[in-house]
């Protein structure tokens, strides 16, 4: 049975969907209400607060923490300041890709990780030879992501440190609501937004006082469906859903590379060596083999087709994940790649996709065509590549 | 850059063979050698007074004509034959004696199974001939499989006449019985379990496993295509000890042009951008070359010489992961007179006494000694395989005195309980009181006796885990997987950078192959 | 002079009920000749004492072929396999590892006994399934002689060693690896737990007289990882109705495609003459002709005793003689008035999977060297299944019957004495054991049914007792099962031909044996 977060007695009572599900071996909320919508309203326009207390965190401190995540992570660590932190990939021998996370530098010799799968493992494993010690600390902290434009002022209510003045991918340690917290400006959201690490027994307390302060700024628990939607309009790859990792993928072809997920611009070819580099340096010089891409599905076009089988247009309520196929013509012909999660926007009044498809078609303007099910027929619906992310507002980084 | 061309780690004696030819093609070579000592397992030295003991190899084993002809070794050692090439002495007080003389071993076995004896020729002309096939594997340069390259093709052609000198249905047989254990073979040919057990003893002398365990027939064909007696082990001293083949070695290496440095320490193996620049040695030297060779184990060479940090990931775990486990002890003796083993009387004793001795009554009282390794214990009974090299070359001590050393199975590096420098008296009372069952008068005459525990040749001759071979003899840790797989052919990850030690294919032994084979790949890629 | 069929099959285990059923699809006039009272071999459910029912000999089911499930209709003919939940072990310091299907409880369980095995045990199963789908090709292939290959084979061959060379060299090596290795330093470079590996490391010493450190003991491993029900990878499950269900669908199955089976005929001879095979001798005299004779007993039954050596060529007698049987496995098999209680047991929903008695890695190999020169574990492995946890229909309302599948025992025990001797100071051993782990069960044992392997040739003519019909290692697999030249199926009697667990792909119920070798049958129109 899935384990409960250092939140649950105050998650569990405002789930009154009682709509869970299992992540990474924890409950987690997937609506709070029986429908999702007002949580997706609050983060695009107050404040939305998420239990991402699974997260998988670690601890890497040591002489050598600089050295281990140099050789793991595909950015320089070294720029990393402390009190800065890294959104950053790794990969295998191969140059695929394991898994993305951050690196927060929480001083000259120590790091938190966090990753979205096991990596205890695989970091033990790197840091053969080196004076370092590696803890899982993901039972250690309960985290929660406070996502949304009213979300500085929340938390302004609850501590004496400044805020304005924690810059995006900075951290700090203050106390929130009298609990020593570390607060980071990071999320999976695209918008402005905090996330807070706290010991266990500190977490209903802060809870108790982001609900209790956020009630003003339209702040509401948020859970899964909303956090998807959201994630898709800010171009945020999910693992699981727009790539698979290198070290649980059952098959070779199931692997992707840090350049066919358009994150080459955190692979750092120039650093010392890391896992990877000579694999990827190669890909590098060759150009990669796919290209992920934002898509803009054409919704006049595929309203036609809607109104073709006798019925209004019909635009999915949350987000999806699954692999449609991309054609680079009408006929669905020429198969050029894959859509591997889209949603409505209702804040954009857009239908933005991710997908992946072959270099010549990954162009900013080009037309391509998603195949979109109505009424048990297949269609391709033109959709054009556009730059990525789809929602991306000041606030984020101001 | 400085004006050596090649760096070579350790001067043992693969090293050497590994000098000699590149020395000989001209290349600049400085080998390095950490002790005072050129040799490295292969040494002889005066550990007691007046008495030359070799303390880890003692009997010269295969080496090829090719080998000796290239770096003249002829002209420079004697090479002492034993016959018999190993005599077991039994508990009921019999003995078998294997001579070089297949029809002199047939009435030895006579008296214990005539049915064994009239197969013993058969089995040593069909095990002849499977090790001709092995003997051709064993020179090859491993494919880097699943891949085969028309070059593979190319060398592996020198198999095709030993295959058909095989014979169809014995190629079935070879393909049988590789992965099975030696006693499944044995048991298919005979019926004495003392001459089984003096045929096993040889398969697991080096080795960790048992008699009764998968691969074990494999080491047995190994060393029968690797022995210098044409039979199933190796029988031979080189007259003054082992070392002075080494030295020989040195000498011709250098006679070629090589530089040996000795009391020079490795330190580090320098790598820039994923490419060998040379060796730092402890002293703080650095010297400089495009070339390096290590003779040392792949641990030493890969976890500790050089930053383990440049390689891949999944490397660094398979070099984590070669097996050592070396289970085999060493001990030797300076002895007032000559030991008297009864089960021996009656026969011309000196002569029995000129070859290798072996405690291995039967092939349950082997697998019963390796038994207790699973535990990390150490054999009650033990299996010894005892040599006393002055019967053959008494210039070795002082007139009318003896020596005697005993590799002494099964004794784990890894104890369970305790540990070594505890052990170690316990471990001598055992073997002087397992000879004594067999030779009553030999606790009398001893003058003075050396243990070289598992610990103590990992710590004085670094070997990994006390195992001679750097690396287990087994199926797993062979050709295309020796050292770890996808780096069988001699070269690492660090281009310029090679191994030419036992870690490497074919493996163990004082056989030169590893060295020879390493030189040949490393002038072919400077082509 | 009887009737006179296309084909006779001898032995109605599971694989000649397959070949059987597979020949009538094709047509053939096919006579099933089994020695028994009633089919299936050492697949069978038998009421050994009045209400409870047993899976006698073989016990859980999953390596049945995908394939012949499909082509044969199983269903319809009655297969209805139940998976098995958790494996699940007692230890020594009364803590118990729990292998639960559902990988989330199961990360928090492995969790609890070492972080970093939690994490690789998910890249363990990666690897495991990425090798089962390298080598499966292989078991549908018809083994070819290495040496004299034939066009056929030479293709076989080829074939194989592009399949080998299509493999990415990680996969490769890691094949190099687990072909050669022992079960338990395989696993040691993944996992460090020592009771994990030691549940593991069990599937590698099923049915051989090995133990876990013994080299060659990791391949088992992926043959055991090549099962799968509906789909669901490495799925364990047991038949309803016991294993005999299994045999009786396949059973079924064959009659239904026209095949006749009799029982209480055991075949002492197999009629040849010129070097063809022509019928059989019952051991009443009754003889039998037919077109095709294919036997379904182990290689020593079908060339050693239905045959005259003389018919055969010496190499093929001696290779079979050379053949490793070497029984290790027993059987306890017991009626229960009540539930089991396992004193480190905290969720009696465990007791609906498999409880594996393999507290440590030095407890299996111990096991084994107890053994390995002539007597039993004192302490032996067993692995435990109570059938009337998913199943009540096994045994009176309220009972249980209780499976007990143990190693090791050898083939022949002298120091215990003459064999009922063995046989009890044997079972004896087994009750003691399991009581260590299971205090209350010396008070609930209604009946008890010991087999040693002696006991299992007797029963069910497998030499020495080996379940798979000829132990699987190394050298006896592919070319070498049975012999070099001889793993075709087919045998230097013409018309004569093999079809059980001594052929590739080996042993357990698999079918695989009886529907290569049917296919082989009609691919020479017999």
């Amino acid at each position: 049975m899935p384990r409960q977060t250092p939140f649950h007695s105050r998650t569990n009572a405002l789930c009154e969907s009682q709509n869970w599900v299992e992540w990474s071996g924890y409950f987690s909320a997937q609506t709070y209400e029986m429908d999702h919508i007002h949580e997706y309203n609050a983060i695009r326009l107050g404040a939305g607060l998420f239990d991402v207390s699974p997260l998988f965190k670690y601890f890497i401190r040591g002489r050598d923490a600089v050295a281990l995540m140099n050789r793991v992570i595909t950015r320089d660590a070294s720029k990393c300041g402390v009190g800065q932190i890294f959104y950053t990939a790794w990969c295998d021998d191969e140059g695929k890709i394991i898994d993305d996370g951050t690196v927060a530098r929480l001083g000259e010799d120590s790091f938190r990780m966090t990753a979205a799968t096991p990596t205890l493992c695989w970091l033990e494993d790197n840091a053969f030879g080196m004076d370092v010690e590696i803890e899982e600390v993901t039972d250690a902290y309960g985290a929660l992501a406070l996502q949304g434009p009213t979300s500085r002022d929340i938390l302004q209510q609850l501590t004496d440190t400044d805020l304005s003045s924690l810059k995006y991918f900075r951290m700090l340690e203050t106390k929130l609501a009298g609990a020593p917290v570390n607060i980071s400006r990071t999320g999976y959201t695209g918008d402005l937004g905090y996330e807070i690490f706290a010991e266990p027994d500190q977490c209903e307390g802060i809870w108790d006082a982001l609900i209790e302060t956020g009630a003003a700024y339209k702040l509401l628990p948020a859970g899964m469906t909303a956090l998807d939607m959201v994630r898709i309009e800010a171009g945020m790859l999910l693992l699981d859903a727009d790539f698979h990792s290198a070290s649980t993928a059952m098959f070779e072809v199931e692997k992707t590379s840090p350049y066919e997920l358009g994150l080459g611009w955190m692979v750092n070819l120039k650093k010392d060596h890391f896992v990877g580099q000579e694999a990827l340096r190669r890909e590098n010089a060759r150009g990669p083999a796919t290209c992920t891409v934002g898509l803009e599905i054409d919704v006049l076009a595929l309203e036609k087709v809607f109104v073709q089988n006798s019925m209004p247009l019909q635009l999915p309520y949350q987000s999806w994940v699954d692999e449609l196929p991309v054609y680079s013509d009408s006929d669905q012909r020429d198969h050029i790649g894959r859509a591997t999660s889209g949603t409505w926007s209702p804040v954009m009044k857009k239908y933005p996709v991710i997908g992946r498809v072959k270099p010549q078609y990954a162009k900013i303007g080009t037309r391509v065509y998603v195949e979109q099910t109505v009424e048990a027929r297949r269609y391709a619906v033109p959709a054009t590549v556009v730059k990525m992310p789809f929602f991306d507002p000041p606030r984020k980084r101001e | 850059m400085g004006n050596n061309d090649v760096v070579i780690i350790g001067a043992g004696h693969n090293s050497l063979v590994a000098a000699g030819y590149l020395a000989k093609a001209g290349r600049r070579v400085v080998v390095l050698e950490k002790s005072s000592v050129v040799g490295g397992t292969a040494t002889t030295d005066e550990t007691f007074p007046g008495f030359k003991i070799s303390p880890v190899a003692d009997t010269a084993g295969y080496l090829s004509d090719e080998v000796k002809t290239d770096l003249k070794l002829d002209s420079q050692v004697e090479i002492i034959p034993l016959d018999p090439i190993a005599s077991s002495p039994e508990p009921d007080g019999t003995h078998l004696a294997i001579w070089r003389d297949t029809a002199r071993t047939v009435k030895e076995i006579e008296r214990f199974s005539p049915a064994d004896a009239a197969k013993y020729p058969l089995f040593v002309e069909r095990m002849t001939k499977i090790a001709g096939v092995i003997e051709g594997l064993l020179k090859l340069t491993p494919m880097d499989l699943p891949s085969v390259g028309l070059a593979d093709i190319r060398a592996a052609l020198g198999l095709a006449g030993p295959v058909l000198k095989l014979g169809r249905k014995n190629i079935n047989e070879l393909l049988r019985l590789l992965p099975t254990p030696v006693e499944d073979l044995l048991n298919e040919w005979f019926e004495s379990d003392v001459l089984k057990g003096a045929l096993a003893a040889s398969a697991v002398k080096d080795v960790t496993w048992g008699p009764q365990e998968t691969g074990t027939t494999f080491t047995f064909i190994y060393n029968w295509a690797l022995s210098d007696t044409g039979l199933f082990r190796s029988a031979s001293l080189v007259k003054g000890g082992i070392g002075e083949l080494t030295k020989a070695m040195a000498e011709t290496a250098r006679g070629f042009g090589a530089q040996i440095r000795t009391d020079v320490e490795v330190k580090s193996i320098d790598v820039e951008r994923g490419k060998v620049t040379g060796v730092t040695l402890a002293n703080g030297e650095s010297i400089q070359a495009g070339t390096v060779v290590s003779g040392a184990s792949p641990r030493t060479t890969f976890l500790e010489l050089l930053d383990a940090r440049y390689l891949d990931t999944s490397f660094v775990r398979h070099v984590h992961n070669i097996k050592y486990r070396g289970s085999a002890s060493r001990m030797h003796f300076a002895l007032s007179g000559l030991p008297e083993f009864p089960s021996l009387a009656g026969a011309e004793t000196d002569g029995y006494l000129r070859g290798p001795i072996q405690i291995a009554p039967s092939i349950n009282y082997l697998q019963r000694a390796f038994d207790h390794t699973k535990y990390g214990r150490v054999a009650s009974a033990p299996y010894l395989d005892i040599v006393i090299p002055t019967v053959a070359d008494p210039s070795l001590a002082p007139s009318g005195k003896h020596i005697m050393s005993v590799t002494v199975k099964y004794t784990p590096y890894a104890l369970r309980d305790g540990d070594w420098a505890a052990k170690g008296p316990e471990i001598a009372k055992l073997v002087v009181d397992t000879i004594a069952e067999y030779a009553p008068n030999f606790p009398g005459l001893i003058i003075d006796q050396m243990l070289l525990t598992p610990v103590d040749l990992e710590t004085v001759y670094d070997l990994p885990e006390g195992n001679v071979n750097h690396g287990e003899m087994t199926l797993d840790q062979f050709f295309h997987m020796r050292p770890i797989p996808g780096y069988a052919r001699y070269r690492t990850p660090v281009e310029g950078m090679y191994l030419c030690g036992p870690g490497c294919h074919p493996g163990g032994g004082v056989t030169g192959l590893p060295g020879q084979n390493a030189a040949r790949e490393i002038l072919k890629d400077a082509k | 002079m009887t009737q006179s069929y296309d084909a006779i099959i001898i032995g109605g285990g599971h694989n000649g009920l397959t070949c059987a059923a597979y020949l009538a699809k094709a047509g053939r006039k096919v006579l099933v000749l089994e020695r028994r009272y009633l089919v299936g071999g050492a697949a069978v459910t038998e009421e050994k004492f009045p209400g409870f029912k047993y899976s006698v000999f073989s016990y859980v089911v999953s390596l049945l072929r995908p394939e012949v499930i499909r082509e044969l209709e199983l269903a319809k003919h009655g297969l209805q396999i139940v998976p098995l939940d958790a494996a699940w072990v007692p230890m020594e310091n009364g803590d118990q590892l729990a292998m639960y299907a559902d990988p989330t409880s199961l990360r928090e369980e492995i969790k609890r006994h070492s972080k970093r095995d939690a994490d690789m045990i998910p890249k363990y199963s990666q690897m495991m399934y990425q090798m089962a789908n390298a080598v499966k090709p292989i078991l549908g292939y018809v083994p070819p002689n290495p040496a004299s290959p034939g066009l056929r084979g030479a293709r076989t061959l080829a074939d194989f060693g592009k399949h080998l060379q299509s493999l990415d060299k990680k996969t490769f090596h890691q094949l190099s690896k687990i072909m050669t290795m022992s079960a338990d330093d395989f696993l040691a470079e993944w996992i460090e737990t020592d009771v994990i590996r030691a549940l593991m490391g069990i599937s590698g010493i099923i049915g051989t007289m090995l133990g876990v450190k013994s080299p060659g003991t990791a391949y088992v491993l992926l043959h055991h990882y090549m099962g799968e029900l509906d789909g669901a990878f490495t799925a364990w499950g047991t038949q309803k109705g016991g294993t005999g269900g299994v045999s009786d669908a396949l059973a079924s199955a064959a009659q239904s495609y026209g095949a006749e089976i009799r029982c209480n005929a055991p075949v002492q001879q197999v009629l040849v003459k010129n070097g063809r095979a022509v019928g059989v001798v019952l051991e009443d005299g009754e003889e039998i002709y037919a077109k095709t004779i294919a036997s379904a007993a182990d290689p020593y039954v079908t060339f050693r005793k239905l045959l005259d050596a003389k018919d055969l060529p010496d190499d093929l007698v001696s290779a079979i003689d050379k053949f490793k049987f070497r029984g290790s496995s027993g059987k306890v098999n017991l009626a229960l008035d009540t539930m089991p209680k396992f004193s480190a047991m905290t969720d009696p929903a465990f007791l609906r999977g498999m409880m594996e008695i393999c507290p440590s890695v030095d407890f299996i190999e111990q096991a084994y060297d107890d053994a390995k020169y002539g007597a039993f574990s004192k302490r032996p492995f067993a692995d435990v299944t109570i059938p009337t946890m998913t199943d009540p229909s096994m045994a009176p309302p309220g009972k249980h019957v209780m499976s007990c599948f143990i190693q090791y025992a050898s083939y022949d025990m002298p120091e215990y004495g003459n064999r009922e001797q063995q046989r009890d100071a044997f079972g004896n051993a087994v009750i003691d054991t399991l009581s260590e782990f299971i205090p209350n069960l010396k008070d609930i044992i209604l009946h008890k049914q010991v087999l040693a392997p002696w006991d299992i040739e007797q029963e069910v003519s497998l030499t020495e007792g080996n379940i798979f019909a000829g132990e699987l290692t190394l050298d006896q697999l592919f070319f070498f099962r049975p012999a070099a030249g001889w793993a075709d199926f087919r045998t230097p009697i013409r018309n004569y031909y093999q079809c059980g667990s001594g052929t590739h792909p080996g042993g357990g119920i698999t079918s695989g044996p009886g529907r290569l070798g049917a296919l082989e049958i009609l691919r020479d129109g017999n």
